[in-house]
């Protein structure tokens, strides 16, 4: 019996990695480790992901139907078809919450603390989350996009403009995923997050371009919504997909494609360094 | 590490935290394998203690070696050969007992194949292979603790802390974790046992150290430990708080100290030397003296009656705040 405990002929580590380069692959490797843990959670716990769904097909239908009805493009063109990329980047929003709510958990169980006690590069906690919620957010595109070819969504642009659209929407996705990191990482109280994240994610889409356009709102409000990281890649995913956009002549709408970039890397650069100096701050 | 260098040495750790300092200058040589307890009530500093000496928590100042490196300097490599099991199951609920168990071994960078292994072997030892598939999550607080436990084991550790594992256990749990501590160090790992049970220091320790306010206040077997603390007390219960000044002067003759009373609960208690034969001697003269006794005992002093005796002073309630101070850290 105490040989199980203490002598285990399987459990032979290999030497902590000691060259730059074995220290890459170590932490690469328990990256991996954690990406994999998250998506187990998916497996084990579809209900999250099930209602979270549940959402965005919701505003694809209110805003599409009920109230798309009295709605008019400023192209022309349909409002559906307006909407959806929209709902494509709100819907990565939303996964803010999600991330948060996971991280504060790890936190809040303690089970942080054994990662923190084992030989597990210190990367591998942020890195593996963040790698889990990308292909997370690759199955919600995937269903966005059934559901809006069902409701007469198409792309128009080839393929090659549709795929570019997807990368930048999954670019912003991982500029937020970095963001509710680091939130899950200051707040540590799973139930708290959760309850914060929606009353701020909820007007940073609607103060966007996502439903209306920022055009019709009053003049300092529409300024906010143009300027919204939100709207820079919506602008230019509609623009990639060939469906009808807002238009407009300032300077932030006529650059949307070039800001669809730079707004996430900001975020990143922000939101990256601040959440590894947090997590290893967790030690004070 | 040689074989006579000692496990864990810790010299003159401080944290503060505010105005408390949960560490005050707290050494510690613990040999190597065997169970060696560090006894305190709560906020004395043990959790701090161990998440200090297991790399979880930076020390404002002071040294510490576990298995012979620095715990800050080669951080890395104290954690390639530690083992914690904490208060609080550090499990991931949501998966399986089973995938918590490879995903610990693939961290630890074991082969798949070999993680695999390592899960069922452990699964087995703690009787968890019926609820293996299962959400840790859904576990019962022992499967939990033991779940906890095992994913501390999977490299077999030279060192492992044990804070308070058996803190709301049920009795047959506590004897199962009790039992495999006592099989691991049969098989040459350290064990840094946290506690604010006598009994268990007592049942599991070679050597205690009792610390309070976090500093070690007394070290040595639980032999001499008792032997300073006093070993067994005798409690008289009278009817008539008036008898108590008669009852604490036939306590006191056949005591090794002086006895303690508490009018409130009408008791007179102190440390014996020879358990029966004080027995004897205080219930005949008792009787004697016509003295109305409500109860009349022997029992093991409580940690408090031990803390008296060892630094003069009772638990003081205030350090309660520093074990909620540690487990937000």
């Amino acid at each position: 019996m105490s040989a199980t405990l203490t002598a285990p002929p399987s459990a032979v580590p290999p030497a902590p990695a000691r060259t730059t380069l074995a220290r890459l692959r170590w932490a690469a490797a328990d990256g991996w480790v954690m990406t994999r843990r998250y998506m187990a959670h998916v497996v084990r716990a579809p209900e999250e992901v099930i209602i979270y769904f549940t959402l965005p097909i919701m505003m694809v239908l209110v805003f599409g139907y009920v109230f798309g009805s009295g709605m008019a493009v400023p192209d022309g063109g349909s409002y559906r078809e307006f909407l959806l990329p929209g709902v494509f980047v709100m819907t990565m929003i939303y996964g803010l919450g999600a991330t948060a709510t996971a991280v504060a958990f790890d936190v809040d169980r303690g089970v942080i603390d054994r990662f923190r006690s084992m030989p597990v590069a210190r990367s591998a906690l942020v890195v593996g989350r963040s790698t889990a919620d990308l292909m997370r957010a690759l199955l919600e595109m995937a269903t966005l996009i059934v559901c809006g070819l069902l409701v007469g969504w198409q792309w128009r642009e080839g393929v090659g403009g549709a795929v570019a659209a997807i990368a930048l929407i999954l670019l912003l996705r991982f500029a937020i995923t970095w963001i509710g990191i680091y939130l899950g990482l200051i707040v540590k109280n799973a139930d708290l997050v959760g309850v914060i994240v929606f009353p701020a994610a909820f007007p940073l889409t609607a103060l966007s371009n996502v439903f209306v356009a920022p055009d019709l709102m009053p003049d300092w409000m529409g300024a906010v919504a143009q300027w919204n990281p939100l709207s820079s890649t919506v602008a230019a995913a509609r623009d990639l997909f060939g469906n009808p956009g807002l238009g407009g002549d300032s300077w932030i709408v006529e650059h949307s494609l070039l800001m669809a970039v730079i707004w996430p890397l900001v975020l990143l650069a922000i939101f990256v360094p601040l959440s590894v100096r947090r997590y290893q701050r967790l030690s004070r | 590490m040689t074989s006579t260098d000692p496990a864990i040495v810790a010299e003159g750790l401080r944290k503060r935290y505010g105005d408390n300092h949960a560490l005050d200058g707290l050494d510690l040589t613990v040999p190597r394998g065997i169970v060696y307890g560090l006894l305190g009530p709560n906020g004395a500093g043990k959790t701090t203690a161990v998440r200090s000496l297991a790399t979880l928590l930076r020390f404002d100042s002071g040294s510490a070696r576990v298995a012979g490196y620095d715990v800050v300097r080669d951080a890395g490599e104290v954690r390639a050969r530690i083992g914690l099991t904490g208060q609080y199951a550090a499990v991931d609920e949501t998966l399986s007992g089973r995938q918590n168990l490879v995903m610990f071994g693939r961290l630890y960078h074991l082969g798949a194949r070999a993680a695999r292994q390592r899960a069922e072997e452990l699964l087995e030892r703690f009787a968890l292979t019926d609820a293996a598939d299962r959400s840790a999550g859904a576990y019962s607080g022992g499967m939990r603790r033991r779940l906890d436990l095992a994913a501390s084991l999977v490299l077999a550790p030279e060192v492992l802390f044990l804070d308070e594992p058996t803190t709301g256990l049920d009795p047959r749990s506590r004897n199962g974790v009790w039992e495999a501590v006592r099989a691991l160090v049969e098989g040459g790992t350290t064990v840094l046992l946290t506690t604010q049970y006598l009994e268990e220091a007592d049942q599991l320790a070679a050597r205690i150290s009792v610390i309070d306010a976090g500093r070690a206040v007394a070290e040595g077997t639980p032999d001499q430990l008792k032997a300073a603390i006093g070993g067994d007390r005798i409690e008289v219960v009278v009817r008539d708080a008036e008898q108590l000044a008669v009852a604490a002067a036939v306590v006191g003759r056949a005591a090794s100290a002086q006895p303690e009373v508490d009018r409130d609960t009408r008791r007179v208690s102190a440390p014996v030397a020879d358990r029966m034969a004080a027995l004897t001697a205080v219930v005949g003269e008792l009787q004697r003296a016509g003295i109305d006794a409500e109860d009349v005992g022997l029992r093991r002093p409580t940690l408090d009656e031990a803390f008296l005796q060892l630094t003069g002073h009772r638990p003081a309630e205030t350090t309660d705040t520093a074990d909620t101070e540690e487990s937000a850290a």
